[in-house]
This record gives structure tokens, C-alpha cells and sequence, in this order.
């Protein structure tokens, strides 16, 4: 069997740890092949050794059965291949054929032609289905769409060998749903893809082989038709993994949270939350499903003090919380696990020690008299890292430095620490792998467990259907429906979800 | 990589980048038909050769000091604090205006000129400050106009209401000067004063506030996450107004440096002194921190010192000293190129 690329036991050394050791990838030509593994496997050291970042101590690289040596990115793209990042590349306030073209302009006489330019763009995107705008400014398109401008933008550059690292970690389900049809696509028409994941169902639904690499080491290569996702994790993590969420019926309390006609309006003004009510209470993990978009971030904002809302109550254990500024709100006993970690969740610049105290420093025992008691401070976050397992050198290492799954822990060992009455989770286990979504899962039950009410907010259905009790939809700003997950299916919720009238099975109220 | 990445490659830079700039300052010479051996050990003579020369160092160091803690202060809260420049002239004239107008007693006097300074600084920090919080306009912009209100301003005060022969104010009252013979005697009768200790105290300060107070805690989180502050409950518009009245309170205390120190008075000036903008190269040099921030400006001191035994015996213009400074900024900003070569060197040419 021929391979496009072959990457035969690859070795990296970083100074103090093996980044890849003795791993091999060898990729069939039109085939989907999956690279699997943990966060901070050695993935994307794998992938910038392909791409010409990384050079490997040891291991040869073949591309079309020729032995290379690929030095550079320039190197990799004159091989034909094409990498999709994660975080993408794109400016801002260009449009998309501008960007596609950058660096690899069309000039007629000296000039940018862009007529022509567009033209091209156009006849490629129709080519393989992406339905791009060419003349459509990138900060107007949506993040699906300006992931598309990333694929056209290695396709134009000619790209036979496409590598998408973690392509669906910022998308919503129907788009991770049109990505793989997408790639099926792009396979058809002879392109190979290596698609950098943790999450076994894309790897189940459209990748044809994959292989998995677990601490650095390559474990193996598995057709996808001839195995499972357990098999998988198992592979991946190199331990049975549980997927049912283990957990006892809920035994839901008196009402801890009760949002009466709530209106909340964006920064331009639009209602966007819009007369919403909803009652959590205590003993129970309420799920909120919706797509985004339909007024979760201004709702979690308005409860938590960030954002003004325009009318309704709040109230937290009978006492009212509405437009009480953050401190207040987090003093009167609410959690907060925010959507964005890196942006709300913790000062990166900080120690994962410091961070740990971010909403506590100006308490006993972690200050006196406005002085900083930093015993008191690193002996908390020593015993939270214990508890929360948190993988850190030390606790003053920089949160920067961490892994999006320790960071992640720092964060839930934060705030579950405080004990608040009430718990507010935010796509806690996004861009996570199995472990940690293990993990994190169980820390929010033992919450509930111990009577606290949790609201959940994820994108992932299924993360909504197995943790919550009770799950809320949300659409246009409003709470449309209240499902027993149980008695529920993904399609009704979908339905839901984009507006359709509830029916009988499975409704609560 | 790991090996650059630590506290060794934040000293690293700084010294690299002095060295870099006097061998590149030594090659300028020796385009321009000066000796830079003669040149430099000229002004190594004319920093350390005597007391005196050793004294002026000194003395010119403590306002740098005090306008280098100004930048690294707002630079630690996210702040590009430009106006240190007006914010000196200001505390200046302030604390000379109470140094000649009051009549009491040393104890009471030189510290109640010395914080009339600092707090005219920090009056005229906050009015940008609040122009940020509440309004969003960039402090970078308000932060050098301010510098220019402050320039006429003040000469307008002093031709109007403070004009002595000379094109300057009266001389200050004994009992709010900084003057310490004792110190002048020490250094042959050098223009030292205590000062310094001003200036060492506010380094101590900076460190104190930043890294072990509360306050610190607060200002510091708004430098590096506005977002992650204002989900912790930190006030965010609070914050940057404190940190410009602080950073302005540090460079008005610079400015009383020349008022109750090295001169007594203040002249009518017809250019920016240049202090104000040097406490951006010290910050940058100093690496923002309070140990940092006095090595550097010692040695920019020193090398403005030093530049006039250099051109006097050696007759190398003192504007060579301001190219080596350029050249040392320059590489301090551009320390990826040292990290690039620090790390040629060390991987023996492969990277």
C-alpha cells in the first residue's frame, strides 16, 4: 500500500520531557486518518514536525514514498500540505478573497486583480461545497465559515494534504455536523486529511483509520470500521473509561435560584434575554440547552453581575441579587465556572497559586489589614491542587503554562471550594479530554449531591442529556420548554432547540 | 528553549544590551576618528575617577529613579503612563511653591513639600486616568497633552506670580531643601543631596504595594485581564484611575528631586527636561522592577556624567553617550534578537 505520508518512529526531545517518542503515522492517500489523543499527548508536536516547525531527533518523514526532510513551513507547503488552525490566521476587517490570496496575490500589470482573484476563490468553494462569500468581510462571517476561509486558504495554496488540529473544538453541532461533510467532500476528490481530535465520535462518524498516541508514544493504528469508542478511550487513555455518567436520582430541595421575567439586552441594545423565567433548586443540575446565540451568555452575565439587566428579578434563596455588583453576587453564595477560562476564568500572567485566591484574596486567612498573607494563600492552593489533582509543577508556576484541562480543574477547585449554594457551569468541559470530562462531571454531581443547585450551560447535547436532571431549553431569550432527560431524545431537543412546539413525550411542564 | 525562558534571560537582557550599545557606540567612534578606548576610559573616570564625579551620579540617577518607577508602575496595571514628563513639572513646581510660601519648622516643612510635589504628580496622572475609565480615551494620547499643559502652565505661574531675576522662581526656604552638606562634603562638594533616599523609598514602596498588599493583587489582575478582574469583583475603572495617581505621584516626587534638591528653584523651561522620558528607557531597561529600575537609572546617570569627563579629556561629544543610550533601548526592546542570538550560541548554531 502506498502512503502519501509516512512518518516512521519520530522521536522529539523538549529540555526535561519526550514530546514524541517512536511514533509512527502513515497516512493513506484519500483516506480521513485520525490522530488521537490526550491533551498534551504530543499531537501537535507531531503535527508542526510534519509542517516544518519542529525538526525530530530521531524518525524519518516520507511524502509520496520519498524520503524528506522538511525544514520549514515554505518546505511543507511546496510538498502540498496544508495545515488548519486552530486559532485562525485570518485579518480581521479583510474580506475572505483577500485573505485567501495573501502572500500568493494574482497581479495583472502590478496590480491586485481582485475581480479575478474572487473568481477563483468562488469556483473553488463551489468545487468542494463550502459556500463561502468571496467578498464578504471576515469579522461579518460566522466562526464555521471563517474555518472554511482557512480551508480554502490551503486548497488555493494548492494543498494535497490537509491537517486539521482540532478543527470542531469552536463549532456548534450543525457546523461540526456540515465540517465532516465538508471532508468527506474534500476525500472524494482525492485530498488526504489528518484530523488532530480527542473527541471519539468524529473519529467514529467520518475518519477511516486512526492513530493513537498517548504520553508521547505512539500506541498504535486501528481501522475505525473494526473498532469502538471504548476501545478507543481505552487506547487513548490507557484505562476503561466510563462513559454513563454515574449517578443516583436527584433529590431536588426547595428553590435556590428563581429568575422571574428577566430581559437582558446586548451591547446594541437587543433584548436578547426576553422575559425569561427559570427556578433551580437545590439537589439538582438544571441543564440549559440552546444554540448559541439565543441569550445564554447575557442570562449567566445578568445572574453573576457582569452585565445590567433591564427588568426581572433575580433572586438567590429568597433574596433578591439582580444588578448587585460581581463581589456582592459571589459573596451572597454563587459559583461561577465561566464559558471563556482564558478570558474570565483566571489572570494568565499569574501563579495557578494567586489565581487560586482570585476571588478570595481580600478575606481572612489570605490577607490582613490589606497586606497579602502568601502562606496562607500557596497553603490553599497546595491542598486544592491535591484535591482537584491538578497537574502543575508547582503552584507558582504561571496558569499560562498549564494545560487547558489543569487550568480547567484550578478553576472548578476555585470556585466548588467556596461552597456556594449555588453553581453555575459554563461549557465546563470544552476543548477537554475524556479524562478531565470524567472528572469534571463527577465534581459537579458530588455538588448536587451535597445540595447545591447547579446550572449547567453546554453546546455539547450530549453532555446535557447525561449530567442534568432537568433540562431547560432555551431559544430567542425565552425558556420554550423543561425536558426530563430521560424521557428525551436528541432529536426532540434539536427541535426544541430551533424553535419547533414541544411535544407530549418527555415534558415536564 | 526552557533555559532562556527564566529569571537568568530577564537579567540577561539588559546586560547584553548595555554591552551591545557600548561596543557598537565604540565602533561609531572609531568611524568618526575617536579613540573609544580613550573615550570610555574617560568616562569610566568621569563616573567613578572621584567622590564628586561619584556624588553627580548619584544625583542624577534619584529623579530617574523616581520617573522609572512612574512608568513601571502604570505599565504593571496595563498603562502606558507617557506623561511622566508634565506630571514632573508640576510636582516641581509645587513643592518649590510650598518650599518658598511656608515658614515651619524642617521636620514639617521638607515633607510637606516633598508629598505637595507628589501629589500635584498624581493630580495631574488621574485627570487622564479618569479619562480612561470612565470614557475610554487612550491614556497615551491624553497622557502627552497633559505633558504640554503642564509645560506653559507652569512657566505661566512662574512669570506671573513667582518671577525672580533670572527667568526663575526665588531660591526655596533652608527648611524645605533636600541640601544635605554632609553629603556634599563627602563627595568633594558634589551637588548630592538626600534625595536618594526619597528615591530608594519609593522603590521600596513600588515593590511593597505591588507584590504584597492587596492593593497590588487588584492592580496587577486589571494589568493582565480586565475581563478575569471584573468577573472576580474587582472594579476595574477604580483600579486604572489609583494606578495613574500612584504612577503621578511617583513622578511628581521626581520633579521635587530638582526643585528642593539639585537646584532650590524652577526655571522657566523652554524645552521638556527630558527626565520624564528617560523613566521610560529606565522602566524598560530596569525590566519594571524596583531593583531593576535603580541599576538602570544609576547607569544612565552615570553615563550622563561620565559623557562630560569624556568629552572634556577625551573630546568625544556627550552626543555619543546619547547615541549609546539609543543603541541600549534599542536592543532592550528588541530582545527577541538576543534571545535569538543567546540561543544560536547555545545550541551551537543549530536552531
Amino acid at each position: 500500500m502506498e502512503y502519501v505520508i509516512e512518518m516512521r518512529n519520530i522521536r522529539k526531545e523538549f529540555p526535561g520531557i519526550v514530546a514524541n517518542d517512536n511514533v509512527t503515522l502513515q497516512v493513506r492517500k484519500g483516506k480521513i486518518h485520525a490522530l488521537l489523543g490526550e491533551n498534551g499527548a504530543g499531537k501537535s508536536t507531531l503535527m508542526n514536525i510534519l509542517f516544518g516547525l519542529y525538526q525530530p531527533e530521531e524518525g524519518e518523514i516520507r511524502v509520496k514514498g520519498q524520503k524528506i526532510s522538511i525544514t520549514d513551513p515554505n518546505v511543507a507547503n511546496r510538498l502540498g500540505i496544508g495545515m488548519v488552525h486552530q486559532h485562525f490566521m485570518l485579518v480581521e476587517n479583510f474580506t475572505v478573497t483577500e485573505n485567501i490570496i495573501l502572500g500568493k496575490e494574482i497581479t495583472t500589470a502590478g496590480r491586485v486583480d481582485l475581480k479575478k482573484a474572487a473568481k477563483e476563490v468562488k469556483a473553488l468553494s463551489d468545487r468542494y461545497g463550502l459556500r463561502v462569500d468571496p467578498n464578504a468581510k471576515i469579522e461579518n462571517i460566522s466562526v464555521g465559515m471563517q474555518q472554511r476561509v482557512e480551508i480554502l486558504k490551503t486548497l488555493y495554496r494548492g494543498a494535497e494534504i490537509l491537517i486539521f488540529d482540532e478543527p470542531t473544538a469552536v463549532l456548534t453541532p450543525q457546523e461540526i455536523h456540515e465540517l465532516m461533510e465538508i471532508m468527506k467532500k474534500l476525500v472524494a476528490e482525492g485530498k488526504s486529511i489528518i484530523l488532530i481530535t480527542h473527541k471519539l465520535k468524529e473519529i467514529m462518524e467520518a475518519c477511516d483509520r486512526c492513530t493513537v498516541i498517548r504520553r508521547g508514544r505512539g500506541i498504535g493504528t486501528v481501522d475505525v470500521a473494526e473498532t469502538n469508542p471504548d476501545k478507543l478511550a481505552a487506547m487513548m487513555v490507557g484505562r476503561e473509561v466510563n462513559f454513563k455518567v454515574d449517578k443516583e436520582e436527584a433529590d431536588p430541595k426547595q428553590a435556590v435560584l428563581q429568575i422571574k421575567d428577566l430581559v437582558v439586552e446586548d451591547s446594541r441594545k437587543v433584548p436578547v434575554v426576553d422575559g425569561l423565567n427559570l427556578e433551580i433548586k437545590a439537589g439538582e443540575i438544571l441543564g440549559i440547552a440552546g444554540v448559541d446565540g439565543n441569550g445564554q451568555t447575557e442570562l449567566l452575565e445578568a445572574i453573576t453581575g457582569l452585565r445590567k439587566a433591564t427588568s426581572g428579578t433575580i433572586q438567590l434563596n429568597g433574596n433578591e441579587i439582580t444588578n448587585l455588583k460581581p463581589r456582592k453576587v459571589t459573596e451572597s453564595g454563587v459559583g461561577h465556572i465561566p464559558q471563556d477560562r482564558h478570558k474570565h476564568g483566571l489572570v494568565l500572567d499569574f501563579s495557578i497559586g494567586t489565581n487560586m485566591v482570585l476571588q478570595t484574596y481580600y478575606q481572612q486567612p489570605f490577607s490582613k489589614n490589606k497586606i497579602l498573607k502568601f502562606s496562607a494563600i500557596f497553603d490553599k492552593a497546595n491542598k486544592l491542587i491535591k484535591e482537584f489533582d491538578v497537574r502543575t509543577p508547582s503552584e507558582h508556576t504561571l496558569a499560562r503554562a498549564l494545560s487547558g484541562g489543569n487550568q480547567q480543574k484550578a478553576i472548578i477547585a476555585r470556585e466548588v471550594d467556596r461552597s456556594p449554594d449555588f453553581l453555575i457551569a459554563a461549557q465546563p468541559t470544552r476543548g477537554l479530554d475524556v479524562g478531565a470530562i470524567e472528572f469534571i462531571h463527577s465534581k459537579l454531581i458530588q455538588e448536587r449531591d451535597k445540595g447545591k443547585a447547579v446550572l449547567l450551560l453546554s453546546f455539547e447535547l450530549d453532555e446535557v442529556m447525561n449530567v442534568s436532571d432537568r433540562i431547560a431549553v432555551i431559544y430567542e431569550g425565552k425558556i420554550v420548554a423543561v425536558v426530563d432527560p430521560k424521557q428525551t431524545t436528541e432529536q426532540e431537543l434539536g427541535l426544541l432547540m430551533a424553535g419547533g412546539k414541544k411535544q407530549k413525550a418527555g415534558e415536564l411542564q | 528553549m526552557n533555559v532562556m525562558k527564566g529569571r537568568l534571560f530577564h537579567i540577561l537582557v539588559p546586560v547584553i544590551s548595555v554591552l551591545l550599545g557600548l561596543l557598537i557606540g565604540g565602533i561609531i567612534m572609531l568611524v568618526s576618528n575617536y579613540d573609544p578606548i580613550q573615550a570610555y576610559s574617560a568616562l569610566i573616570g568621569g563616573i567613578f575617577g572621584n567622590g564628586y564625579n561619584i556624588g553627580e551620579t548619584i544625583r542624577a540617577a534619584s529623579p530617574l529613579i523616581l520617573s522609572g518607577l512612574a512608568v513601571a508602575f502604570a505599565f504593571r496595571t496595563g498603562l502606558f503612563n507617557i506623561g511622566v514628563e508634565g506630571q514632573l513639572l508640576v510636582g516641581w513646581l509645587a513643592s518649590v511653591y510650598v518650599g518658598i510660601h511656608f515658614d515651619l519648622p524642617k521636620i514639617i516643612h521638607l515633607p510637606l513639600a516633598v508629598i505637595a510635589g507628589a501629589l500635584a504628580g498624581a493630580l495631574w496622572g488621574v485627570l487622564p486616568g479618569i479619562l480612561k475609565a470612565r470614557f475610554k480615551v487612550h491614556e497615551v494620547i491624553t497622557t502627552i497633552m497633559m505633558n504640554y499643559i503642564a509645560l506653559y502652565v507652569t512657566n505661566a505661574i512662574i512669570r506671573a506670580y513667582m518671577l525672580a531675576p533670572g527667568e526663575r522662581t526665588k531660591d526655596i526656604k533652608e527648611s524645605a531643601s533636600l541640601a544635605s552638606p554632609w553629603l556634599q562634603q563627602m563627595t568633594d562638594f558634589s551637588r548630592l543631596h538626600y534625595g536618594i533616599l526619597v528615591a530608594l523609598i519609593g522603590a521600596l514602596f513600588m515593590w511593597f504595594v505591588l507584590w504584597k498588599t492587596t492593593t497590588g493583587y487588584e492592580l496587577r489582575a486589571v494589568g493582565f485581564n480586565q475581563h478575569a478582574s471584573q468577573y472576580a469583583g474587582i472594579s476595574v475603572s477604580k483600579n486604572i484611575i489609583l494606578a495613574m495617581a500612584i504612577s503621578g505621584a511617583f513622578a511628581g516626587a521626581a520633579g521635587t528631586m530638582e526643585g528642593l534638591g539639585t537646584y532650590q528653584y524652577m526655571t522657566i523651561n523652554n524645552a521638556f527636561t527630558g527626565v520624564g522620558f528617560d523613566g521610560i528607557a529606565v522602566s524598560l531597561l530596569g525590566a519594571n522592577g524596583s531593583i531593576g529600575i535603580i541599576v538602570a537609572a544609576l547607569l544612565f546617570g552615570g553615563l550622563k556624567i561620565g559623557a562630560l569627563t569624556m568629552q572634556s579629556t577625551a573630546g568625544v561629544p556627550t552626543e555619543l553617550i546619547g547615541i549609546v543610550i539609543a543603541l541600549i533601548i534599542f536592543f532592550v526592546a528588541s530582545s527577541y534578537l538576543i534571545r535569538w542570538l543567546t540561543n544560536r550560541f547555545t545550541k551551537g548554531g543549530k536552531i
